[in-house]
């Protein structure tokens, strides 16, 4: 989230797509039905008319995967009927930016494309720069290169009415959300956006994010209260795993893996630390030298010195143009080349795609090490349905977990909060936290390979590793303290006013501002750098004071950055720094400096043209990017079909699907689109009694007495043509697999015009598998999905895929 | 008697998350039963001696073909006047005199399960088949005499369940009305004054549920 969950009431109107809030992130719901209470609208987007659609204020339904081109409609409306946030536009975006002459679209290809690769070179959608690299821009917006005419040329294509041809959407749903929404473009409104994976789990996912992105930077609602954009996040840490880097393209705080070209930390440095000529910009990545060299000497200790790069050499290195997700990871373990993995609190052969064939690949290994608090499909995949025990040579080993209220340690949600979490139980038994765990199998190690040696046994011997208690066990106190990052000597700096401070050696750094880079600080992770400092546990903290009355509640535990309750928040004043609108004031610049919430960055507002900066302080130019050459797929997101399609076309291009995914092309990866056998469009969803696939909540007698099996959800249009009953069993089949379930027949789903034709939708939750209850069957919808990712980040898409669904 | 306790269901809030069908399970220890689904998202499909509280879902379609979906968590209203006692002789069912809770007693083992069925409007009552008791909510009167507020109320993350003194209850209640009318005029607080546990409604409490207003 850019702002957080209390700041939900804030807002005038809240468009919910992508997500069910109401059944996957409950507790949103307190503060949506405040902002309700206060007279917001909220309107839910979705190919089901969900339990959130139940509480909206209006409800449009579209086909699943068809967002970019509802989102495209939307700032086709925005920009025609000049509803934007002029003064917003003018000074916090790219708009009036001139993009260079390489840049170009045609038939839903950008310039720059190869397509043996399946890869665009991005260097053609570079910006016009003069000689000293400040990129050139037109205020007065009459340049037809300039960012806004793009964009408005774009999307001009996005009519009502081709929209409608591809979402199914009635013109008239489009055109009335489409106007509830853009009322929040004034100065005195907010519109916030949420989603989650009703997003993320498409092939076009982060480009769907980025099309939300535009319409809120036209309409002025980042960085204000009641506005953003909200990514609703799981509950179990997604948020902070990802901080502290769960992908496989970043290291902790977002700094991007060291790739095999990049062989010494001064070239991974030069190609990793942005530069501007934009005498406005404070281009706040400049600093990643100081916190990729904190986090080496975290990670390495007094190993790492100037000398030897700070142990550079030690970190892994990711091959150039080589992505490293669960989808590679499968296919390669399909094709024989793992012999072992650990798997830790995931149960992928319940809620990863193509399920067969990630069983099939779990049968490569030799050994596989899972933890878990509960048994599950992954850690029984040896004797699940099919499968024959005595042919498998998979040795599993699985761990016993504790709970999460069996163990202390934060927890960051989607506000970016991070909240130090209690410990309320012992762990059953032998149970183990997973900090425990990983804690001690790396001791092992390290003594394994000072005693044995080995292959390239620096990175393990050196590795600092000291976040152990008196008896041997893990300590997160310790490694929250590390997180934060220690003076490693006595140092003299200055603070922001210029001021010189005293640290001594052995003092928590008190914020990133003080990091350094040249090994006289650590940082497991910059941007949690003032999270436990010598004031003690910030994320402990149980303050309610709550001084602007909008719901920071700025001394309740803590959030990244520095205690940025909203992110971008200078954005929410006008460039002499007198917020837009004073009613909702989270920042103002009074009497020489801030006041309000911790605003990003001390610099005056822009307006002082000598010491003032541009609010987009992540972005190297300042300001907020419209127009987005750093993606791999466009500049501008573009609607491209799932890859399984209904029509095994496009109706607004004459390229079907992204052109930049990664396809897998192992025997198991088969795709049917515009395929008879398979007409339907399929979604797979959430649950609010199960979490993810079940594998936790199936254990649970009353949630699975409410729950308690796999089920589709079909229009009684589809009902009535394919001879199904509320309540049969039917047989849903892709061209990957298949499964048996209940038929719910119900209203809530509704048949699709999509370009001439009637396209049935179905949806089924994916919480169910065969281990509890125990089945001689497997009830994965998995079986179905298929296993292909998102272009930019390879996050699969279990929303929109083609099935059959007949009566058994 | 109207003083005592009152239990505001808003259900213009409710997202049918079930926390309270859960709570109402975990707190009074009551045993899951096998399941089925049914087409329906409602489990348990009934109220029964081992579930108090139930969430119960209606979907349809508006006459504009617009879907609806309601929510309307059953449960046992605390009438002022109880028509379950009508049947009741010999204190099987009593009446709490502080909070106003109607509790059946294990004595409710002797009285007539269809007689008792019968005398409640909204169709309450259950029994367990072995021991014949007959079992409902209890208002959490183990925690609201011990400065707690009911189980389901403390599970709600949205506001739907409220507990309180009844007359404040009912305030919010009116006021509640009040303002969902302006959007929909057939805004409705169900029975207010006969009951202790409190609907709100939006639309012809039927298509939320058969009994929701009373046989």
């Amino acid at each position: 989230m850019t702002n957080h969950w209390v700041d939900l009431r804030n807002s005038d109107c809240l468009l919910i797509m992508g997500s069910n809030a109401a059944e996957n992130h409950p507790i949103s719901m307190r503060w949506i039905m405040q902002a309700k209470e206060n007279g917001a609208k909220v309107i839910s987007v979705d190919p089901r008319y969900t339990r959130t659609s139940a509480i909206s204020d209006y409800y449009a339904a579209l086909r699943s995967g068809t967002d970019i081109a509802f989102l495209g409609g939307m700032i086709n409306y925005i920009l025609e009927k000049n509803k934007y946030f002029k003064e917003y536009v003018e000074n916090y975006t790219n708009a009036s930016y001139i993009v260079g002459d390489k840049y170009d679209f045609n038939d839903g290809l950008f310039s720059g494309y190869n397509k043996e690769a399946r890869k665009y070179d991005a260097s053609n959608w570079a910006f016009r720069r003069d000689d000293k690299g400040v990129p050139e821009k037109d205020p007065t917006y009459q340049n037809p290169r300039c960012v806004l005419q793009l964009l408005k040329n774009h999307y001009s294509r996005y009519t009502p009415e081709k929209v409608s041809e591809i979402t199914g959407t009635p013109v008239e749903d489009l055109l009335n959300v489409y106007e509830m929404y853009s009322s929040s473009g004034t100065r005195d409104r907010a519109g916030s956006v949420l989603y989650a994976l009703g997003w993320t789990h498409h092939t076009t996912g982060t480009q769907i994010i980025r099309t939300s992105a535009i319409v809120q930077l036209l309409l002025g609602n980042i960085g204000i209260a009641g506005g953003g954009i909200n990514a609703l996040r799981g509950q179990p840490n997604v948020q902070g795993s990802t901080d502290g880097c769960l992908l496989f393209n970043i290291i902790p705080g977002y700094l991007k893996v060291p790739r095999s070209s990049q062989q010494t930390l001064e070239v991974y440095l030069k190609e990793n630390t942005p530069k501007t000529a934009e005498p406005q910009s404070a281009n706040w990545y400049q600093n990643t030298p100081k916190y990729m060299v904190s986090l080496l000497k975290t990670w390495f200790g007094d190993k790492a010195i100037k000398e030897n790069d700070f142990g550079y050499a030690w970190v892994p290195k990711a091959d150039d143009g080589k992505t490293y997700s669960w989808l590679d990871m499968c296919d390669v373990m399909y094709s024989g080349k793992i012999n072992g993995m650990f798997i830790w609190s995931q149960n992928p052969a319940g809620s990863h795609p193509n399920t067969n064939k990630v069983v099939k690949a779990l049968t490569n290994l030799e050994w596989l090490v899972h933890a878990n608090i509960f048994n599950n499909e992954t850690a029984s995949f040896w004797h699940g349905p099919g499968l024959d025990p005595k042919k498998i040579k998979t040795e599993v080993f699985l761990l016993p977990a504790a709970c999460s209220v069996e163990r202390e340690g934060s927890l960051s949600n989607s506000g970016r909060l991070a909240q130090w979490r209690f410990k309320a139980a012992e762990p059953p038994g032998k149970a183990t936290p997973d900090g425990d765990m990983v804690y001690r199998l790396v001791r092992k190690l390290k003594e394994l390979y000072k005693k044995e040696g080995g292959k390239c046994p620096e990175p393990i011997l050196n590795l600092q590793w000291d976040y152990g208690d008196d008896k041997g066990k893990f300590d997160p106190h310790k490694a929250a303290m590390e997180t934060n990052g220690y003076f490693l000597k006595d140092v003299t700096l200055k603070d922001p006013t210029g001021k010189d401070v005293n640290f001594k050696k052995g003092d928590l750094v008190p914020t990133f501002g003080f990091l350094q880079a040249d090994g006289s600080t650590s940082c497991g992770n910059w941007l949690y750098c003032a999270s436990y400092t010598n004031a003690g546990n910030m994320m402990a903290r149980r303050g309610k004071e709550d001084p602007t009355g909008l719901g920071l509640f700025p001394n309740w535990a803590w959030c990244w950055p520095v205690n940025r309750r909203i992110i971008y928040n200078r954005a929410s004043c006008d460039p002499s720094g007198q917020p837009w609108n004073p009613k909702r004031a989270i920042l103002k610049w009074e009497g020489g400096k801030w006041v309000g919430d911790v605003p990003d960055g001390p610099w005056p507002p822009m307006s002082d043209k000598e010491k003032g900066k541009l609010p987009f302080i992540m972005k190297p130019d300042g300001v907020a990017f419209l127009y987005g050459p750093g993606m791999v797929d466009g500049p501008f997101p573009e609607h491209y079909e799932p890859y399984e399609n209904p029509l095994g076309m496009n109706p607004m291009s004459g390229q079907v699907s992204n052109p930049a995914f990664k396809i897998f092309k192992s025997d198991m990866d088969k795709v049917a689109s515009g395929d008879p056998n398979f007409p339907f469009v399929c979604s797979t969803n959430g649950l609010a009694e199960h979490w993810c696939s079940g594998a936790f909540t199936r254990w649970q007698p009353w949630l699975l007495e409410a729950q308690p099996e796999l089920f589709v959800e079909i229009s009684p249009q589809l009902a009535g043509e394919i001879s199904v009953k509320n309540g049969d069993q039917v047989k849903v089949a892709s061209i990957r697999g298949e499964v048996e379930c209940v038929a719910m027949v119900t209203p809530r789903i509704r048949p699709f015009k999509i370009a001439g034709k009637t396209i049935h939708q179905v949806a089924m939750p994916y919480a169910f598998g065969w281990l509890i209850p125990k089945s001689d069957k497997n009830y994965s919808t998995n079986l179905l999905t298929p296993a292909v990712g998102d272009a930019n980040t390879m996050c699969p898409e279990y929303k929109g895929f083609m099935v059959n669904v007949k009566k058994v | 008697m109207s003083e005592g306790y009152s239990i505001l269901v808003d259900t213009s809030k409710c997202t049918a998350c079930r926390g309270c069908q859960m709570a109402c399970k975990q707190w009074n220890q009551l045993p899951a039963t096998e399941t089925k689904n049914w087409g329906s998202y409602q489990n348990p499909q009934d109220l029964s001696a081992v579930t108090w509280k139930l969430v119960r879902f209606a979907d349809g379609a508006n006459g504009d073909g617009k879907p609806y979906w309601y929510f309307f968590t059953d449960q046992c209203r605390h009438c002022l006047s109880p028509g379950c006692m009508a049947a009741a002789e010999k204190e099987e069912i009593v009446q709490d005199e502080k909070t106003g809770a109607v509790l059946f007693t294990p004595k409710t083992k002797d009285l007539d399960f269809e007689a008792t069925l019968d005398g409640c409007p909204y169709n309450i009552p259950r029994q367990d088949p072995k021991t014949k008791v007959l079992f409902k909510c209890t208002m959490c009167l183990d925690r609201i005499t011990n400065n707690q507020i009911p189980a389901c109320v403390k599970s709600c993350p949205t506001g739907t369940l409220k507990f309180g003194e009844r007359d404040k209850i009912l305030e919010i209640a009116k006021k509640r009305v009040e303002e969902l009318k302006k959007a929909d005029p057939k805004a409705a607080a169900l029975n207010a004054d006969d009951v202790r546990v409190i609907f709100v409604v939006r639309d012809d409490p039927k298509k939320y549920y058969q009994h929701a207003a009373g046989k």
